[in-house]
C-alpha cells in the first residue's frame, strides 16, 4: 500500500539498512510502533489526534524548557530577573518564554481532551486499563511538573500559589507537617523550595517521556480502540498508521498549531496572571491567590470542603478515582454512540468540570460556594453512584457487527456482539 | 432526537445555573461595575506597533515626573534606541546622571556619569529610603507595570486620569487621595499629571490626557520591548502554519481516497 515505507523490501535490502539492522533493527522497530506495519483500525475521527498532539507538546515543552534552563537563575533574589533577562535581552528568548508558558496550556488542551475523548468512547474498558493508568500517572506527573513550573518565575502568584499548594499537604495527621518540612527544604517557601522544585522541574518531563513510552507500548498490545468501540474482525476493518494517520496526525497537528500560535504572538499573557509580573513578596499577600486554569476545578473540590484534610482529600480523590474507572462503569459496551443515558449524563459531567474550574476562579463565598459544593458533589455522584448504576440499569443500542459493515445494525446483531466482546 | 433535547435541556439548566450564580457575585463589587477608560492604544490588534513619536513624549513625562518617585529597574539606555532615540542621544539622556560605580583600584565607590548600557537610575536607593520619602508608601517599580495589573494600559491610564474629589461621605485617611480606578479608592500618590506639566517639543498640546497617554504608551513599550517583533514573526508564522495545513490537508485527502 504505501510503496516509500521502511515495510517495503527495497528499503531493507540498502546494504546501510540491512548493515544496521541486523545489528539494530531499529528500522523495523519505528515501522512496527508507528509506520506501515502497525494496523490501526480504519475509523479513527480526529477525536484520535489529541494523543499525538500531547506528544508533540510535551516535546516542545522539553526543547524550549532546555533553552530557558540555560539562561534561568534558580535563586529567589535573582529568579524573577533572570526571566526578564530572557524576555528582553536573550536573543528570542521571549519567544522561547511564551512557548513554554503558552505550551503548558496546550499541553493541558491536548491531554484534556484526549483523556475525555477516551471516556466518551470508553477507551479505558477491557482490555485497555492499564494504558489508561499509565495514563493517569501521566496526569499527575504532568500536574506536579506544572505546578513547580509556575513557581519558577518567582511572581508574587508563584510564590502564593507554592505557599498555599505545598501547605495542603500539613492537613496530613502526624506525618504533615513533616512533607511540608521536606517540600520547603526548611521553615517557609524560600530559595531551597526553588532550588529543589528546578530540579525537580528538570527531571520530571523525562519521566513522563519514559511513562509515555509504556503508555504506547500498552496501545500496540491491542490497538487503539475506535469511535464504534468494537473490536477489530479482521484486516479488512485496518489500515496501516503510516501513511493514514501519520498525515492525519500532521494536519491535526498543523490546526493546532495555528490556534498555539495564535496565543504565542498575539496573546501571550491570556493564560496567565498580571500579579506574576510583580516580584515575590513574602509579606504582601495577593488579594485572590488562582492557580492557573488547568487546576481550577481540583482547587474548586478542595475550597468546597469546610474541613482541610476531608478537602485535601476529596481533591486528590478526584484524579485518583480515575483510576477506578475501568471498574466503576460496568457497561460492556465501550463507545458512548451506542449508550444513550451514559452520553448524556457524560456531558452533563463535561460542564460540571466547566463549572467546576469557574468556581475555581472566584472567591469562594456565597453563590460561588453553592455551586461549587453541588458541583463537587455531581463529580463524585457521577462516578461513584451513576456510572455503576447506569451499566445495569440502560438499555445500549444494537452494535454493528464489525467497523467494516456498520450499518449493518440490528437488535440481534448487537446482542451477539456483546456477548462476544463478553467472551474476550 | 428526544435524547439530544433532553441533553441539550440538562446542559442549558447548568449553564444558566452557573451563570445565575455569577450575576449576583457581580452586583456585589461595585469597582467592576466601573469600565477602565480606554483611549485606544497603538500597540492594539495583530498589526499594532508603538507610536514612536507618542513614546518618545511619554518617556519625557517619565523622566520629567515619575521617575521622582517610581524606578524603571529592567530598562536600561540603549533600550531608548528602540523609540527613535539615535546614538547620540541616548549617550546625552544617559549621561544626565550620575550612577554609582566602583569599586574602584583604591576600593572606593565613586560617581560617574551614566552610560547607555546602565539601567534607568532609581530614584531612592533601596525601599526603606523609598517608603521614607513617601508617607510610608512604597511607589512600585515600573517596568513591568502595564502587564502586572488587571486591564493593563487601560488601567494605568485609568490610574491617571481617574483622580477627583471624593464623593460625599467617603472617608479620605490623612495624605491619601481619591481615585476611581484604584481598588478602594484611597491611593497614597498624589494626581501626578497637570495640564502642561511638561513642555513637548514637537508642539502637542499636554493635556492630562494627552500625557497620562503618551506615558502609558512609553511603559507599554517598557513593559513589552518585543511586542512588534512578536507580532511580526506571528504574522510570518500565521501564514506559514495556514499554508503548511492546507498542505497537509491536501495531502491527507489523496492519501485516504481509497479509504473513503
Amino acid at each position: 500500500m504505501a510503496t516509500s515505507s521502511p515495510s517495503s523490501s527495497k528499503f531493507y535490502s540498502h546494504p546501510v539498512v540491512k548493515w544496521i539492522e541486523y545489528r539494530l533493527p531499529i528500522f523495523s522497530f519505528i515501522d512496527h510502533s508507528l509506520g506501515s506495519s502497525y494496523p490501526a483500525p480504519k475509523n479513527l475521527s480526529y477525536w484520535w489526534n489529541f494523543g499525538s498532539l500531547a506528544g508533540a507538546m510535551l516535546t516542545i515543552m522539553i526543547v524550549s524548557g532546555i533553552f530557558l534552563a540555560m539562561n534561568y537563575t534558580p535563586h529567589a533574589s535573582l529568579a524573577f530577573d533572570s526571566v526578564e533577562r530572557i524576555m528582553r535581552d536573550v536573543n528570542y528568548g521571549w519567544l522561547m518564554r511564551y512557548v513554554h508558558m503558552n505550551g503548558a496550556s496546550f499541553f493541558f488542551i491536548a491531554v484534556y481532551i484526549h483523556l475525555f475523548r477516551g471516556m466518551y468512547y470508553g477507551s479505558y474498558k477491557y482490555p485497555r486499563e492499564v494504558l489508561w493508568w499509565l495514563g493517569v500517572i501521566i496526569l499527575l506527573l504532568m500536574m506536579a511538573t506544572a505546578f513547580m513550573g509556575y513557581v519558577l518565575p518567582w511572581g508574587q502568584m508563584s510564590f502564593w500559589g507554592a505557599t498555599v499548594i505545598t501547605n495542603l499537604f500539613s492537613a496530613f495527621p502526624l506525618i504533615g507537617d513533616s512533607i511540608v518540612t521536606l517540600l520547603w527544604g526548611g521553615f517557609a517557601v524560600d530559595n531551597p523550595t526553588l532550588n529543589r522544585f528546578f530540579s525537580l522541574h528538570y527531571l520530571l518531563p523525562f519521566v513522563i517521556v519514559g511513562v509515555v513510552i509504556m503508555h504506547i507500548w500498552a496501545l500496540h498490545m491491542h490497538g487503539s480502540n475506535n469511535p464504534l468501540g468494537i473490536d477489530t474482525k479482521g484486516p479488512q476493518d485496518k489500515i496501516p498508521f503510516h501513511p493514514y494517520y501519520t498525515v492525519k496526525d500532521l494536519f491535526g497537528l498543523g490546526v493546532f498549531m495555528i490556534i498555539y500560535a495564535g496565543f504565542v504572538f498575539f496573546a501571550p499573557n491570556f493564560f496567565g496572571e498580571p500579579d506574576n509580573y510583580i516580584k515575590a513578596n513574602p509579606l504582601q499577600t495577593p488579594p485572590h491567590i488562582v492557580p492557573e486554569w488547568y487546576f481550577l476545578p481540583y482547587y474548586a473540590i478542595l475550597r468546597s470542603i469546610p474541613n482541610k484534610l476531608l478537602g485535601v482529600i476529596a481533591m486528590f480523590s478526584s484524579i485518583l478515582i480515575l483510576f477506578v474507572l475501568p471498574w466503576l462503569d460496568t457497561s460492556r459496551v465501550r463507545s458512548g454512540r451506542f449508550r444513550p443515558v451514559f452520553r448524556i449524563f457524560l456531558w452533563i459531567f463535561l460542564i460540571d468540570t466547566v463549572a467546576l474550574g469557574f468556581v475555581g476562579a472566584h472567591p469562594p463565598e456565597g453563590w460561588y460556594l453553592v455551586l461549587g459544593r453541588v458541583a463537587t458533589i455531581w463529580y463524585f455522584l457521577h462516578f461513584i453512584i451513576l456510572l455503576p448504576l447506569l451499566g445495569w440499569f440502560e438499555r445500549p443500542l444494537p452494535l454493528p457487527a464489525s467497523i467494516s459493515e456498520p450499518v449493518l445494525g440490528g437488535a440481534r446483531t448487537a446482542g451477539a456482539a456483546v456477548r462476544s466482546m463478553e467472551k474476550n | 432526537m428526544r435524547k439530544l433535547a433532553l441533553a441539550f435541556a440538562a446542559s442549558a439548566a447548568l449553564v444558566a445555573l452557573t451563570l445565575g450564580a455569577a450575576a449576583p457575585a457581580q452586583e456585589m463589587s461595585p469597582e467592576a461595575e466601573l469600565k477602565l477608560p480606554s483611549p485606544g492604544w497603538s500597540f492594539d490588534g495583530p498589526f499594532g506597533t508603538f507610536d514612536r513619536a507618542a513614546a518618545q513624549r511619554g518617556f519625557q513625562v517619565y523622566r520629567d515626573v515619575c521617575s521622582t518617585c517610581h524606578s524603571l529597574n529592567l530598562v536600561h539606555y540603549r533600550n531608548l534606541t528602540d523609540l527613535g532615540f539615535s546614538e547620540e542621544e541616548v549617550k546625552a539622556i544617559a549621561a544626565g546622571v550620575q550612577v554609582t560605580d566602583g569599586p574602584n583600584d583604591q576600593g572606593e565607590m565613586y560617581e560617574r556619569p551614566g552610560r547607555p548600557y546602565d539601567t534607568f537610575k532609581a530614584p531612592f536607593p533601596n525601599d526603606n529610603a523609598a517608603r521614607a520619602a513617601n508617607n510610608g508608601a512604597l511607589p512600585p517599580d515600573l517596568s513591568l507595570m502595564t502587564k502586572a495589573r488587571e486591564g493593563g494600559p487601560d488601567y494605568v491610564y485609568g490610574i491617571l486620569t481617574g483622580f477627583s474629589d471624593p464623593p460625599p461621605g467617603f472617608k479620605l485617611m490623612e495624605g491619601m487621595y481619591y481615585n476611581k480606578y484604584f481598588p478602594g479608592h484611597q491611593i497614597a500618590m498624589p494626581p501626578p499629571l497637570t495640564p502642561d506639566r511638561v513642555t513637548y517639543a514637537d508642539g502637542t498640546k499636554a493635556t492630562v490626557e494627552q500625557e497620562a497617554h503618551d506615558v502609558v504608551t512609553f511603559l507599554h513599550w517598557a513593559a513589552e520591548p518585543n511586542l512588534e517583533t512578536r507580532k511580526r514573526i506571528g504574522m510570518k508564522s500565521m501564514i506559514f502554519l495556514f499554508v503548511l495545513s492546507g498542505l497537509l490537508y491536501a495531502v491527507k485527502r489523496r492519501v485516504w481516497r481509497d479509504v473513503h
